[in-house]
């Protein structure tokens, strides 16, 4: 029924007058042949801002004001931020006088960067979105903040979010809820919403979001931008609110490839105070972000893709459906051999998720008493403190979970759920290693429909978390993906975007940047940029 | 850490029960001996202070006869905290002063975002505390989470170890002294396994409030818990005091009871002789020095078996009490309704604990001697068990012991010296026998000199003092002050004369029966030679002067 839309063009990041947004619909399925005269490529803002800081074409001031002055437009429609950092101009003058002195810069230098709100940021507020953390300032920046910070980088603020991580849409913010730049009244998708939407309306350049069962990918999916979720144990977790720990990732948000794997390499790599880190090597991403006019005619042949059969099932919207089937077209005229896959444990892993996140969850969210810091409701009695506190302080969605989670671990419900969900996180594990053994990477949509009405599966959290089966079991298996934009459905002011989620094996983020860099570039007329920002414009 | 002390025994007979009149059965087990305590601590010396006798009672004979119709079962929780330099999970000291909230982080602070990172130090303790009670150590063991809501408790859960603790199914050999009635004994140990502590909660004066200080807070702690092995309070007593005696040789712990360094929950039931089932358990807590455990379980003992026999079983319930020092008795803390779900769950943040089998030798092969053995050794030696148990019972003594002996000294008259004179300057001191100055070389040097002849045994105890106190050497001191015996008998005869003569009226009264003044001119002889005449050749030489007819 929905026809896959060519996208929307833009011509640069900056400045905001040479958007041009087409309204032109063309089926991206009949062109099949790499054809990029049309439309230039989208350009990497990282790369870009750096090339304009060392060239003296403008400043890091410059830049970030442009930035500011988008965010004070179009903010109060999108309300991506919780907070807007007081210091971006100030932190951008130190980079422009780095450049004075000739002073060496860090690869992020100039780069305005979102970071979701349950990423600790020193002296920031850090709330996750949360009632029970309302103006709580961390004393310590997460490490991938700290490492951001490091090379250079620009802290713009903290996005908005489904409060602890817990939704698929930012309406479980205690604070607001986050709109759609495609479309006002759709949901940007969840939990990382706000830090989607910031990079899709261009607010910032790239963002940090948290991805425990579909975070970052299904909002990249509803926002069209590029959301990497890493390996479990590529970037450190220290700093980062837990939800599940076992299932937790700090992921990347980026207009394209290209910064989402900049991003990425800038947080990775093994953290001490972090025992869940890695010790794997992190590769130099960037020698994949070849420009075009470096590829071959088949710059993926010989890739094996195997596209997994369970995931383009019923209740996947045909839109989608067909859009992935159009991106896997794309990548077969790329040079990759394509093969339907099947992963038998599928569909048990959304019931095990929910189980293992729940349970993870009622036990790291139990820190939150109102005793050391925090929302507090002063009482007479302490169980009264315990209570007020955390009844006041907790929204529906997190006591919700609070409550399946302790239920789930109780004596004698224990073997029924956590254990059971643990087995069937071994046989996931299992089936996408067999999988991978055959294949590079594998394919599937990112959620099995695009961006939907604000309000609209609010009361149905069953509805929701179906939402999530595309990507639970990535964070099951601790597995890398990519979710990119591959296409646009019917819906909204200019079409919806859809995501395609690239899975790869542990520790193998390369090979995805590789796929969708070549991917992203050669898609025809692959600018994915929201129509708000002409109106802003 | 190794304050050191001796053992000393203190014979205290006390009332039961308050209000019944009790009186336990067997009198010598009243004794609780104060062990490895710490002289600093006058808390512990009030505390095993001799209490006064109760008076006797017709229903005493009474009591001892119900007694005498059960049997009591009893477990022991041991809490270590462990001497590690930092916490467990952070890198705050684990040297902490009196000053609250000082010792802190975003990790023991349970903060947004924390995360705990193993101290490698806790695992080695671990390892060393479960191959010195003989358990078997699981190679692949995990952390997992208990919890519960407390304000002392930062994150709302403990880490610590459910279903793999890192050790288990060990032993604990021991020996009671005799005094207890003596004999070896042998209790099973069920598990050791690693968790955090929890901090502590300060209350106001007036009780409105109250306050937290972390500073404890996740501090290591190795639990230990027992196979139901114990029948009284002394073993029980016996059991944890062995535990802090391991903890010391293997020098995990300072094991200091007061500080709450080790800390012992005891589980208790009684049932009749005969019956194979267990009666039902209560927990007591607050007993903070061995003779309380001694003394709350035998008071436990009576007050159960007093209920069975008056029919009122139904009376003993699942509950914590707590020892009442003051009352000499046991309260009711709380009673437990079902048992509490602690929801464990393996904890996420933290990596499996693996051990190599070559870590595990390595560290066996650098566990020092242990207690038990060392009293083996000792008993061997031919020592007596009173002075076996006495030099073993701190490892600093021991360890003297060893490095005199060690010199060649011989075994008996080591012991000795260490246990008399040592002892009782230490004890008056106020020292630990690591800061004295007498290095057990020449203490070997002293008690050889002396059993050579070169000095009396009565100079070597004066010098003895001077030589704890500034050090030095023996034989630099002998020729200092010159304090060579005189062995001469010529020499010995010359002052025997001089003296005699000097003395005609004593030496008349002498002759005319009153042979006691040998002592008197003994002692003269003595002064002449500044003590340093041979005692037995100065008293054949008088003896033969003073009788002599001429």
């Amino acid at each position: 029924m929905l026809s896959t839309l060519q996208p929307p063009r833009s011509l640069s990041l900056l400045p905001l007058r040479r958007f041009q947004i087409s309204k032109t619909i063309v089926s991206a399925a009949s062109s099949k042949t790499i054809d990029t005269s049309v439309i230039s490529p989208p350009q990497s803002q990282i790369l870009t801002t750096r090339r304009s800081l060392l060239s003296g074409e403008t400043t890091a001031v410059e830049i970030a004001k442009s930035y500011l002055s988008r965010i004070r437009l179009t903010e109060p429609q999108l309300k991506c931020f919780l907070h807007v950092s007081e210091n971006v101009l100030k932190d951008a003058q130190e980079i422009d006088q780095r450049i004075a002195k000739g002073e060496e810069l860090g690869p992020l230098a100039g780069v305005l960067i979102g970071v979701k709100d349950n990423i600790c940021t020193q002296g920031m507020p850090s709330t996750a979105a949360s009632r029970i953390l309302e103006h709580y300032r961390p004393p310590f920046d997460a490490t991938a903040v700290k490492k951001i910070k490091e090379l250079g980088g620009i802290v713009v603020g903290k996005t908005n979010m489904d409060e602890f991580g817990m939704g698929s849409t930012t309406e479980a913010s205690a604070f607001q809820v986050t709109a759609n730049p495609w479309d006002l009244s759709r949901v940007p998708g969840g939990s990382s919403g706000g830090s989607a939407a910031a990079v899709a309306a261009r607010q910032c350049m790239v963002s940090l979001g948290s991805d425990t069962g579909g975070s970052v990918r299904q909002p990249a999916s509803f926002c069209g931008v590029v959301g990497l979720k890493p390996t479990y144990g590529r970037v450190s977790r220290f700093g980062l609110m837990a939800y599940a720990s076992s299932l937790d990732v700090i992921g990347c948000f980026g207009s394209t490839v290209a910064d989402a794997g900049m991003l990425l390499h800038a947080i990775s790599g093994y953290d001490r105070f972090d025992s869940t880190s890695s010790k794997q090597d992190v590769p130099e991403f960037q020698s994949q972000f070849l420009s075009v006019d470096q590829f071959g005619s088949k710059p993926l042949n010989g890739v094996k893709v195997g596209i997994i059969r369970e995931t383009l099932e019923d209740g996947v919207d045909s839109g989608v459906r067909s859009a992935t089937q159009e991106a896997a077209s794309h990548l077969e005229a790329l040079g990759c051999v394509l093969t339907e896959v099947s992963l038998p444990s599928f569909s048990l892993g959304l019931p095990a998720y929910y189980v293992i996140a729940s349970s993870e969850s009622s036990s790291n969210l139990s820190r939150y008493d109102g005793v050391r810091y925090g929302n507090q409701v002063m009482a007479e009695e302490l169980n009264k403190l315990y209570e007020c506190s955390r009844g006041e302080g907790f929204g529906g969605e997190v006591k919700m979970r609070i409550l399946m989670g302790t239920y789930a671990l109780s004596a004698g419900y224990y073997d029924a759920y956590y254990k059971r969900a643990q087995q069937v996180r071994t046989l996931i594990r299992k089936d996408f290693k067999a999988a991978l053994e055959q294949n590079d990477i594998l394919i599937s949509p990112a959620a099995p429909s695009a961006a939907y009405k604000i309000g609209e599966k609010k009361d149905d959290p069953l509805a929701m978390y179906a939402g999530d089966i595309m990507t639970v079991n990535v964070n099951l298996a601790g597995l890398p993906a990519m979710v990119l934009p591959c296409g646009l459905v019917e819906g909204g002011p200019s079409g919806l975007p859809v995501g395609l989620q690239m899975i790869g094996a542990a520790f193998d983020e390369e090979k995805l940047l590789k796929v969708g860099h070549i991917f992203e570039q050669t898609l025809k007329g692959s600018s994915f940029v929201p129509p708000l920002l002409a109106n802003v414009a | 850490m190794s304050t050191t002390l001796f053992r000393t025994f203190q014979p205290n007979q006390f009332s039961l029960l308050g209000t019944s009149l009790l009186r336990r059965r067997r009198s010598n087990n009243f004794s609780v001996r104060s062990c490895g305590s710490q002289t600093t601590t006058t808390h512990e010396a009030k505390q095993s202070s001799p209490t006064r006798v109760a008076p006797k009672n017709h229903k005493s004979n009474k009591l001892d006869e119900i007694l005498r119709d059960y049997e009591a079962v009893i477990g022991i929780e041991t809490h270590v905290q462990l001497s590690t330099l930092t916490k467990a999970f952070c890198s705050c000291s684990n040297n902490y002063g009196s000053y609250p909230n000082i010792s802190i982080c975003p990790v023991c602070m349970g903060l947004p975002g924390a995360l705990p990172v193993l101290n490698s130090k806790v695992v080695e303790f671990g390892v060393r505390l479960g191959l010195a009670l003989n358990c078997d150590l699981s190679l692949k063991s995990k952390f997992d989470r208990k919890q519960y809501f407390y304000p002392d408790l930062p994150k709302g859960y403990q880490i610590s170890q459910f279903d793999i603790p890192i050790a288990s199914g060990g032993y604990v050999d021991l020996d009671i002294p005799l005094e207890f009635g003596g004999g070896h004994r042998r209790f099973g140990i069920t598990r050791v396994h690693m968790e955090e502590d929890a901090g502590k909660l300060l209350h106001s004066d007036t009780g409105d409030y109250s306050q937290v200080d972390l500073n404890r807070a996740g501090v290591p702690l190795l639990e230990i818990v027992s196979e139901p092995d114990m029948r009284s309070g002394i073993e029980a007593a016996e059991y944890a005091c062995e535990m802090q005696r391991i903890a010391r040789y293997l020098g995990v712990s300072n094991g200091n009871m007061q500080e709450g360094s080790l800390r012992c929950d005891v589980n208790i039931s009684i049932r009749p002789i005969g019956q194979a089932e267990f009666g039902t358990k209560v927990e007591i807590k607050n007993l903070n020095a061995f003779s309380a455990i001694s003394r709350a379980i035998d008071f436990e003992i009576s007050r159960q078996a007093l209920l069975y026999n008056q029919g009122k079983a139904d009376e003993i319930v699942t509950e914590t009490r707590l020892w009442e020092e003051g009352a000499q008795k046991t309260v009711t803390m709380r009673k437990k309704e079902g048992l509490a779900d602690y929801r464990y769950f393996p904890e996420p943040d933290l990596p499996e604990v693996i051990l190599t089998k070559e870590y595990v030798d390595s560290i066996r092969a650098s566990l020092p001697e242990l207690p038990e053995a060392k009293r083996r050794r000792y008993e061997a030696m031919g020592l007596g068990m009173q002075d076996v148990l006495f030099l073993a019972n701190d490892v600093s003594v021991a360890e003297y012991f060893d490095a005199v002996i060690g010199k060649g000294a011989e075994v008996k008259l080591a012991a000795n010296w260490i246990m008399s004179d040592i002892a009782a300057y230490l004890k008056n001191e106020k020292l630990s026998i690591n800061d004295i100055k007498l290095t057990p070389h020449e203490l070997a040097e002293l008690i050889a000199a002396i059993k050579d002849g070169t000095i009396s045994g009565k100079i070597g105890k004066e010098i003895l003092f001077e030589l704890l106190a500034k050090g030095g050497t023996v034989k630099g001191m002998i020729k200092a002050k010159d304090l060579v015996q005189i062995t001469d008998p010529v020499e010995i005869e010359k002052m025997v004369i001089q003296v005699v003569s000097e003395n005609p009226k004593q030496l008349e009264q002498y002759r005319s029966g009153k042979t006691k003044l040998q002592g008197y001119f003994a002692g003269q002889v003595m002064k002449m030679s500044k003590g340093k005449a041979n005692p037995g050749l100065l008293n054949k030489i008088l003896l033969e002067k003073l009788n002599a007819k001429d």
